[in-house]
């Protein structure tokens, strides 16, 4: 059997790329704070990733990890499904339950991926304003967005599937840790720490720009 | 000891029954009366038992064999927890004592593809033996006994060993995974093999070979939610999964080679 036929193996997979798309995810939220300097500097952030030829082959990297990802994922999860054809009548509740945030990560995978496929349609692919800054012509996203984001229900959308998101990676994160191989009796509390701190500010980064844009509507 | 508690309870018991591995089986409600807090679980389902069979009724089957928490025949998921409500306890060391008169008590057999249900309460847990077949020993020319310190192996070691050892192999972790999972018996056996000198001759093929048995025996992927190690009567930690996903790995990387 090879590596890519076991479960570890796949499981490793799901790690490696989730921990990647981790990396994404803080990046995108960094560059989303832009916001907060001025339009220009969101403007002209955007147009230096996209004007560049290297684009294509980091969108086809990142497309590459996000479909290792899930792909995997459901093999596997169709796989345990089918470990527990017979379901209990009653779930734990005392010292021996588990936590809902690792329970329920194939279905709050679910949601974000539709949440990732309505924001991909809504901004990449979505209006194509125009700005003028001296001589270049660049796209205007920043208009784009304060035009979405005065919608109150997207921005509640919004706000939601990135909490999601972050519940999300405060058991992934440091499960694919695991995963890898990666377990100490002193250290791995902290990498759950590391996991939770990293969520938390992951979403209230993602957080903080809609409901600036909203607010100052 | 107790002893000196003359409390008695009664309950409400919803058992499992069913007739064979192809039955659909389903709950039954039961009475429990005058149950001496001071018995076990498995003595309460004795008492439960003789009143069947004196009524002329089929008694429930359950597994249980040593009935001090060492030999891991024993299973059951009471209440939706394997072993019952209490952590670092087999259900043979449950004490009615941790029930309060009028419970009602859900008691239902571990529930896994890889488990199949013999009859009411008992499970086929073949499917480990055949994942220790695939890997988990030493090969060694038998002989006169070795003694005991010929080899020496450090404290620490030893301990870490030893706590991976601890895993009596009665199945609560696959029970108690949402993916009825055997990750973390597979990794206690292939960690506490490869903690110690005697292992490592075979360390790699071992992880790799008992890695793929478990899967080939429906048994989930593990999803690290922790499930598995708070239902172990022997508390096995979840650093065990870590080691054999690192072993295994190892041993991929190997064998491309
Ligand atoms: S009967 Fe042996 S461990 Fe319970």
């Amino acid at each position: 059997m090879s590596y890519l036929a076991t479960t570890i193996g796949r499981k490793q997979i799901v790690g490696i790329c989730g921990l990647g798309l981790s990396l994404f995810i803080l990046v995108h939220m960094l560059g989303n704070l832009l916001v907060f300097v001025s339009p220009q500097a969101y403007n002209e952030y955007g147009y230096l990733l996209t004007s560049n030829k290297l684009i294509y082959i980091a969108e086809a990297g990142l497309l590459a990890i996000f479909l290792g990802h899930v792909v995997y994922t459901i093999i596997l999860s169709l796989k345990n499904k089918s470990a527990r054809p017979s379901k209990y009548a009653v779930t734990a509740k005392g010292e021996k339950k588990t936590s809902m945030a690792s329970k329920t990560m194939i279905y709050q995978g679910i949601i974000i991926l539709i949440f990732i496929v309505h924001h991909l349609i809504t901004f990449k692919f979505g209006e194509e304003y125009e700005v003028q800054y001296g001589e270049v012509v660049m796209r205007d996203l920043y208009r784009l967005m304060t035009e979405v984001f005065a919608q109150p229900l997207y921005v509640a959308w919004y706000v939601v599937a990135v909490i999601l998101l972050g519940y999300h990676l405060s058991h992934g994160f440091s499960s694919s840790i695991k995963t890898l191989g990666f377990y100490h009796p002193k250290h791995t509390p902290k990498i759950d720490m590391l996991g939770w701190l990293f969520s938390a500010i992951v979403t209230l980064g993602f957080i903080s720009q809609p409901l600036f844009i909203y607010l100052n509507n | 000891m107790g002893g000196s508690d003359n409390t008695k309870i009664n309950l409400k018991l919803k058992v499992w029954r069913q007739k064979g591995p192809n039955d659909a089986g389903m709950f039954q409600d039961y009475d429990a009366k005058d149950i001496s807090v001071n018995m076990s679980f498995l003595e309460m389902l004795d008492v439960m038992n003789e009143d069947l069979i004196s009524s002329g009724q089929e008694p429930i089957e359950f597994d249980h064999d040593c009935r001090e928490g060492i030999c891991g025949t024993c299973s059951l998921v009471i209440n939706g927890e394997p072993h019952g409500p209490d952590r670092g306890v087999t259900t043979c060391q449950l004490h009615m004592r941790r029930f309060q008169n009028g419970d009602t008590v859900v008691i239902e057999p571990f529930r896994a593809k890889a488990f199949p249900i013999v009859k009411d309460l008992v499970v086929d847990r073949s499917a480990f033996d055949r994942i220790i077949q695939a890997g988990g020993y030493i090969s060694t020319n038998t002989g006169n006994a070795v003694d005991a310190n010929a080899m020496p192996i450090g404290k620490d070691i030893a301990d870490e060993a030893f706590k991976s050892a601890a895993c009596i192999g009665c199945g609560a972790c696959v029970a108690a995974c949402k993916n009825a999972s055997a990750s973390l018996f597979t990794s206690a056996k292939i960690s506490h093999l490869a903690y110690v000198p005697q292992g490592q001759a075979e360390k790699s093929e071992r992880a790799f070979n008992m890695v793929v048995q478990m899967d080939e025996e429906a048994f989930g992927a593990c999803t690290n939610t922790g499930a598995c190690s708070a239902a172990c009567p022997k508390e096995i930690s979840l650093e065990n999964i870590a080691i054999m996903n690192r072993e295994f790995a190892k041993a991929s990387g190997k064998r491309r080679k």
